[in-house]
Order: C-alpha cells, then structure tokens, then sequence
C-alpha cells in the first residue's frame, strides 16, 4: 500500500473517534447544567418533585457521561499516535491548552462527579448542590481549552514558525483568538440546545402517557425555553462566527454555499438540486442577498468564489488544490442550520401548545417532540464536519497541509487495525449505550419518599 | 534546575501519581473474580474504588497532555512508536471505564458478567502493558535520524520489557488488596489480605530481579539508593499486612510503588527516549522540549493546580473513608 493510503486511513479514523466523542460532550455539558438547575430549584424550594427529577436526569447525565470519558481518552493519545510530524510542529503551542485542560477542567469534573454520585448522604445539602456545579463549569472550561487548540488550527497565531516548528510567542493571543471568542459560546449554546432537547424530548414521552406529570411538566417547560433561548444565541453567535471565518478563512465561506464565482450581492440557497458539488445548479430555492449578509453584515456585500480564492492560494501558497469537498460542506452547513433551526421552530410550537396549564392531546405531536431528539446531533455533527472538512487541506491553516502531519512511521496496515477495531467497539458500545438510554429515559423518576435502607448506601454500582 | 528538567520532574510527578493511584484500582479490577465470589462481594468491590477510579484516570490524561506540552518531540515518537500497545490499552480503558457505569444498570446476570469481565480484561492489560511500555523506555528503542521509532511491534516484546509487565502486573494485584483489605469488612477483608501476602511475595522477587537488571542497564549509586528503598517500602507493606495493619500496609505499597516509578524515571534522565543501538539519535530533556516560553507558562498553571488537585482528590478520599461490606450495598 501506498502512503496515501495511511493519510486516508488516518483521516478516518480521526473523524469517526472525534465525530463519536462528540456526540456525548454536548449532552454532557447541557445536562449538567440543567441538573445543577433543578437541584438547585429543590434545595431552594424544597419541592420534592425537583429532587425526583433531579435524580432521574442525573442518570441519564451518568450514562452519557461515561462514554464521553473513554472516548475523550483515545482523543488525546490520537496526535501522536496517527499524527505524529504535526505533534512535533505544533506541540509547542497546541500542547498547552490541552493540558492545562486536563490540569484544569478534567480533574475537576471526574472528582466532583464522582462527589456527586456517591454523596447524596454523605455531604451537607449546599455542599453536594455545590458539586455539580463544579462539574458544570468544569464542562465548559474543558470546552474553552480544547477549542482554544483547534481554534490555533483554524486561525494560528502568537506564534512563530522560523525554526521550521510553531514556537508560542504570545499565549495571550492563543487563548484570545479570535476564533475561539466566537466559537467557544456558539459551541456552548449548541450544547445547552442538546441538554434542553433531551429534557423536553423524554418529557415528551411521559406526558403522553400522562406519567408523573408533576415532574416532567416542569422539565417539559425547561427544556423547551432552554432550547428556544440556546438557539437565539447559537444564531447570533453563528451569525459572527460566518463573519470571522469569512476573514479569516474564505474558501470555507465560498465552499459552504458552493459559491464558485464571486458575486455581489450573493444570495444563500436553502435547496439544490444539481450536481452533487453545487457547481451546477437545476433547481434551487435561493433567498437574494442571504450570503452576503452572512458573510458581510449587509446585503449588498462581495463574496468571493471559489475559482477566484483558488487562484489567490495559489499564487501565494504554490501549486496545488486548495478546496476542500465541496459536496460535504454545502450540505453539512445546511443540515447544521436547518435541523437547529426545526428544533427551535418545534420548542416554539410546543411551548405555544403547553401556554397556561395546557398540554396536547394528539399523539402525533407528542411523537414528533420525542423524535426531535436527533435534531441537535444531527446539527452538531455537521456542523464540526463542516468546519474541520472546510479547513483541508490545510491541519494547521497556511502553515502544514494535512498530508504532512501523518506519523511517518506507522504502517497503513496498523492504522487499518486501530480503524477497524475502534469502530467495532464504538459500533457496539453505541448500541448498548443507547438501549440504556431508553430505558432509563422510560423508567419512572424515583419516588417521593424514597429513602435509602437503613444502613446501607444511598448509591452502589 | 532547569526547566527542561524541572518539566521532566513534573511529568514523573505525573506518572507516579497515576501509577501510586491506578495501581490500586487496577488491581481492585484484576482480582474481581478471585475476591468477590458472590455477585454482592463483586459489587462491594466496584464500591470501594466507585467514587474515586475516573479521578485517578485523569492523572494519565494529564501527564499525556503535559508530555505534549512540554516535550512534542518525546510524546510524538512515544506514541507513534507505541502505537499498537496504546491501542489496546485504549480499548481496555474504554471497556473498564464503560463497565463500572453500565455494570449494575441491567438486571441481568449475563449482563452482569460481562460487565464483569470487561472490568477484569480492562484492568489486567493496562496493569500489564504499562510495565512493558515503561521498560522499552527506559531500555531504549530502535529511533532514526528524525527521532521516528525504527523498530517493529515485536522489538518492544523482549525479556527485560516482558519482566517489566510481569512487575507491574503482580506489583498492582498486590497494591490493590491492600486496598481492599483497607476498604471493605467480613470475607473479602479477610481474603484480600490473604492475596496481598501471596501475590506481594511474587511481586517482591520479580521486582528486584526487574530494578537489579535496571541496575545494570545504567544505574548509579542514586539509584541503588531509590530501588533498595522501594524494595524496602513494600517488604514492610507484607510485613503490615502480615500483622493486620492495613493503613500502614496500603501507605507503605504506596510509597513502593511511588518509588520504584521514581528509580526508573532518574534511571532515565537525562534521555526521555533513548535510541538503541544508535544513541545518537536519542530524545532527552534538551533535544526533546519545548521552548522555555512555553514551558515557564506550563510551570505557573501546574504550580497553582496541581496542588489544588492533591487537595481536592485527597478530601474525596476522606469524604469516603469509610470501610463497605456486603451489608452496605442496597439491593
Ligand atoms: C446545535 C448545534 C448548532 C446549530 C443549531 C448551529 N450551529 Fe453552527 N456550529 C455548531 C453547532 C451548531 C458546532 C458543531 O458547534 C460548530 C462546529 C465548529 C464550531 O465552532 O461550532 C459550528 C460551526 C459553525 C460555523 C463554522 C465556523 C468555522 O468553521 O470557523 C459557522 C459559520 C456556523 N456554525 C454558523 C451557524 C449559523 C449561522 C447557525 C444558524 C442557525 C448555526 N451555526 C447553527
Ligand atoms: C468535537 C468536535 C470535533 C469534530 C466532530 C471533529 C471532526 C473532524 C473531522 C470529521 C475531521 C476530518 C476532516 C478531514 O479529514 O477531511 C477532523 C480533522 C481534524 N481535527 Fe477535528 N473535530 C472536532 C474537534 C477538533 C478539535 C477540538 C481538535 C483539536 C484540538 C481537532 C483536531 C483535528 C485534527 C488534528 C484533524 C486532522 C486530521 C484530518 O484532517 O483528518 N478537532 N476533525
Ligand atoms: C469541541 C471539542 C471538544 C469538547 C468541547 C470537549 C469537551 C469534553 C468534555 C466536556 C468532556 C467530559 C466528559 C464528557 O463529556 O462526558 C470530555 C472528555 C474528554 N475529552 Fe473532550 N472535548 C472535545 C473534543 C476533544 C478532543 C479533540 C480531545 C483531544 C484532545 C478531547 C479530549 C478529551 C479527554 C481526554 C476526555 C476525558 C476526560 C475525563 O476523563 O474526564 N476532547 N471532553
């Protein structure tokens, strides 16, 4: 096999782990907040239908969490494993964020969780609402730092690289990129929007079946605001995020609408059908002057295309292919956009349906709230697809090509054996997860009066 | 001190703490089977390392991040050379750290079981594997020119590297029943302590087999001193568990596992991967680090965290001191 054939591989392997990590982080980071939230509403009111739900969501949060911890693990060892000549050209900037985020985040949530797990009776109320607090914010600190380093990867700098390696110069500049400033709150509310789906989505099932009603009306009603609220801020987060990335990185902007001549004003089309890569377009809805906006802040704005930008790269950074695949980024931006939007428009429905006291009564309604589940891992998913696909073909943006980071020295056949291996286990862990989901989703919350028994642990393994 | 070496002290630091700590959960996981003969035993067992393994865990996560940041070169090498054992000590991890959570969440005895054993599997390679990886590395491995591991699979498979796997194996299994014998009450007390004395006697002899041929491989009189006491350390830990003093037991196998993790670690310095045959191309604490920017930032984070971290996991360990038996765990 060829050399070419272990960069594929490398690839792949990288995008299932990092795409499968991310399917739980959010959730994660969503969900402890909006556990911490109601545990907070009981100590507060001492209502004991807050502490069932508590509870019932707090498991559901430790069956999730459990997966982002082991598939985070694989995430770190990853650079130097498959991509070991970036480690070295990067590691002394791109290292830093990653361990202070370990130093920093990891400790404090794995130890204030398991706190939290085990302490129901062994810590006073305030201190063990306090954990999962802890754990909130140490979710969201892992956040700033991981993003921190990917962001260097999209937009490099304080650093400099006349040694031939990323020497950091200012570590002020890389934990303020501007990237980073943008992406670090639109990938938070994107997680809040995942939590806040979740808790209306299981509701949903419940009180279609009208089951502890007093319990899961108040969750429905969290989760429904928390989604619509995250969403107004993911758009006007992403509404920004379009605007730096248009500085900083054109090509994706022209790559995500497929746009392959410049064009003033340019309009966004919400629809093609065509040519799968958008080149050539037979039918498709377009709203005028969508892109421009987005790109520009105003209607009439100049976008540059593809054909164009293709011709600048090459000029400056020598011959070669400077567009990314164009097919996943038109579409993964649109199925970003789109399937936030739908659950959005579907948390604005159902808090109009459930306005007063009310609930609805036909089943369909309940079926498509419970189904609105996927919407946010759909968003999530692409949207990270789009961005790190969007930035090839280039690892760190102008200054190494992905085709240069790959370990030299691991063979297409060993990289072919961790591939394999590592999605057979994800494969199967994923449905062992998801049927546990469900049926702790299903499961009635804890009774009122719940006690431990006399003596023994308020929670065992 | 420099800082190339005072970073090289901090991820030993880092090392250690994973070894002192894992070790024992590692080994709570190895002799799951063999301690806890009824389904409650074995839950008694998970309990008692329960609140505290994703802690110690982040203690490896943390000196991975840290070999990063303060030496690309050594992470780089290490774990592209180390590929397929990091590989399947990834797969063990991710199967343990599942297994705890998912274990007691199906009524199921088949589930149950093989829950049970993925905890065991996911603890014996790991407990294994890291005293083959630690080997290699102080021993030295096949590098070129651009400090690319050279070698096969098979090369990180030789009679030093396996002696060393065989070590931490034994040396964990020990550790970890003392632990148990600490942590629980009734049979499995009883029984742990019984395995702490068995398996630390195999673990004694392999050990100073293993650091008298470390000796050899590019000792001084330092450390002579440092494996003489590690050795010392857990004779004691037998002789404590011998006389029932589990604290002092556990503290004393504690501080030889500490210990013995440090001998290797100044056996090492100045490398951080040595190149065997040709030491020319070695990695050590100056070819291999970052730049002193990077490195006198990383000093200020770890002089402020890491000992709000000690503090922090040390209170969970006393928030949760108390002994469990199988009269404690709810049905
Ligand atoms: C629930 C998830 C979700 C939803 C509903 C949206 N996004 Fe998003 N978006 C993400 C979740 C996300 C993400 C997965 O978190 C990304 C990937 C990288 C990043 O920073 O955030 C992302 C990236 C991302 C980027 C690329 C950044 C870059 O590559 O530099 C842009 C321009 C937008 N988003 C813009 C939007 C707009 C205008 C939205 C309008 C509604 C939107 N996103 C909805
Ligand atoms: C969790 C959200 C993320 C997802 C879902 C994701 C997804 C992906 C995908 C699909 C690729 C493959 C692109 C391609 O090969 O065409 C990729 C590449 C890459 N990403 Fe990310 N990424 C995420 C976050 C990050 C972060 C935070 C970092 C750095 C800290 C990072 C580092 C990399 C690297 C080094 C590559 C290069 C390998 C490659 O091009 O295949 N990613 N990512
Ligand atoms: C946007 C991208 C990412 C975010 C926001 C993020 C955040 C998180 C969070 C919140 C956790 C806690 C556990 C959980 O979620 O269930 C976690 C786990 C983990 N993540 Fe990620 N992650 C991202 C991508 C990555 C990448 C690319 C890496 C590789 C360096 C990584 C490394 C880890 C590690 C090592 C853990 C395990 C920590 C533990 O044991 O608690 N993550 N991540």
């Amino acid at each position: 096999m060829t050399n070419m054939d272990a960069l594929d591989l490398a690839r792949w392997q990288f995008g299932i782990t990092t795409v499968y990590h991310f399917l739980f982080v959010p959730i994660t980071i969503g969900m402890s907040l909006l556990v911490a939230i109601l545990q907070t509403a009981w100590v507060r009111t001492g209502r004991p239908h807050y502490k069932r739900a508590t509870k019932f969501w707090g498991k559901l949060l430790l069956i999730n969490f459990a997966m982002g911890v082991v598939t985070g693990i694989v995430q770190e060892f990853q650079f130097g494993m498959n991509w070991s000549s970036y480690s070295r050209f990067v590691g002394d900037v791109f290292g830093a964020p990653l361990a202070i985020e370990a130093l920093v985040a990891f400790f404090l949530e794995s130890t204030f969780l398991g706190l939290w797990i085990f302490g129901w009776d062994r810590l006073p109320k305030a201190v063990h609402l306090a954990c999962i607090w802890v754990v909130a914010f140490g979710t969201t600190v892992s956040a700033y730092f991981i993003l921190a380093a990917n962001s260097f990867m999209q937009w490099p700098v304080g650093f400099t690289s006349a040694s031939g390696r990323a020497e950091l110069e200012d570590f002020g500049a890389v934990i303020t990129n501007k990237i980073l400033l943008v992406t670090f709150p639109h990938t938070v509310f994107g997680a809040w929007l995942s939590g806040g789906v979740i808790l209306f989505a299981v509701s949903a099932w419940h009180l279609a079946r009208k089951r502890d009603v007093e319990v899961f009306r108040p969750s429905f009603k969290l989760g429904l605001w928390t989604s619509l609220i995250a969403f107004v801020l993911i758009f006007f987060s992403g509404d920004t995020l379009g605007k730096v990335m248009t500085e900083t990185q054109p090509m994706k902007m022209a790559a995500a609408e497929a746009l392959y001549e410049t064009a003033q004003p340019a309009p966004f089309s919400l629809f093609t059908i065509g040519t799968l890569d958008g080149s050539r377009p037979i039918f498709s809805i377009e709203i005028p002057g969508a892109l421009s906006f987005l790109a520009t802040g105003t209607f009439t704005g100049k976008v540059e295309g593809i054909n164009d930008i293709q011709a600048q790269y090459q000029a400056r950074f020598g011959p070669g292919d400077y567009r990314p695949y164009i097919p996943i980024t038109y579409w993964g931006f649109r199925l970003m956009m789109g399937a936030g939007a739908l659950a959005a428009l579907l948390a604005l429905a159902l808090l109009w349906l459930s306005r007063r006291g009310r609930l609805p009564e036909r089943p369909w309604i309940w079926r498509v709230a419970v189904w609105a589940v996927v919407l946010p891992v759909v968003a999530h998913s692409f949207g990270w697809i789009f961005t790190e696909m969007g930035r090839q073909p280039w690892i760190v943006f102008t200054q190494m090509k992905t085709a240069a980071g790959v370990s030299p020295s691991v063979s297409p056949g060993t990289v072919l054996v961790s591939l394999i291996g590592f999605t057979l286990l994800y494969g199967v862990l994923a449905v062992l997860e998801l049927g546990l989901m469900i049926k702790y989703a299903r499961k009635a919350p804890p009774p009122e009066d719940e006690q431990p028994e006399e003596g023994k642990l308020a929670f065992a393994y | 001190m420099t800082l190339n070496d005072l970073w090289f002290v901090a991820i030993a630091v880092l090392w250690t703490g994973y070894f002192v700590l894992e070790g024992f959960d590692f080994g709570v996981g190895i002799l799951l089977p063999v301690l806890g003969r009824t389904g409650v035993e074995r839950r008694v067992m998970i309990n008692t390392i329960g609140p505290v393994w994703d802690g110690n865990e982040v203690w490896l996560i943390t000196a991975g991040g840290a070999t990063f940041a303060a030496f690309p070169e050594w992470y780089a090498s290490l774990f592209s050379g180390f590929y397929l054992p990091l590989f399947v000590i990834l797969v063990a991890l991710i199967v343990r750290g599942v297994a705890f959570e998912y274990r007691a969440k199906r009524d199921s005895a088949r589930w149950r079981a093989g829950w049970d054993r993925a905890i065991v599997f996911g603890s014996a390679v790991p407990a294994l594997l890291w005293g083959v990886a630690f080997a290699n590395i102080v021993r030295g491995v096949p590098l070129d020119a651009r400090h690319e591991y050279a070698g096969s699979v098979l090369d990180l498979l030789n009679p030093y590297a396996i002696l060393g796997g065989l070590v931490t194996f034994t040396l964990f299994t020990a550790h970890g029943a003392m632990f148990l014998a600490l942590k629980t009450t009734g049979e499995i007390r009883r029984r742990a302590a019984g395995v702490a004395l068995r398996v630390g006697a195999a673990a004694a002899v392999l050990a100073v087999v293993f650091l008298v041929w470390t000796q050899f491989l590019g000792g001084t009189a330092a450390t002579a001193v440092l494996a003489a006491l590690a050795a010392l350390a857990f004779v004691a830990a037998l002789g404590a568990v011998w006389r029932g003093r589990e604290g002092w037991a556990f503290a004393l196998s504690a501080v030889a596992v500490g210990v013995a993790a440090v001998t290797l670690f100044v056996v090492l310095y100045p490398d951080v991967l040595p190149s065997l045959p040709d030491p020319a191309n070695s990695l050590t604490v100056v070819n291999a680090s970052a730049t002193p920017k990077t490195l006198g930032i990383m000093t200020w984070v770890a002089v402020i965290f890491l000992p709000l971290v000690v503090l922090y996991q040390s209170w969970t360990y006393w928030v949760f001191r108390r002994r469990i038996g199988v009269r404690d765990i709810p049905a």
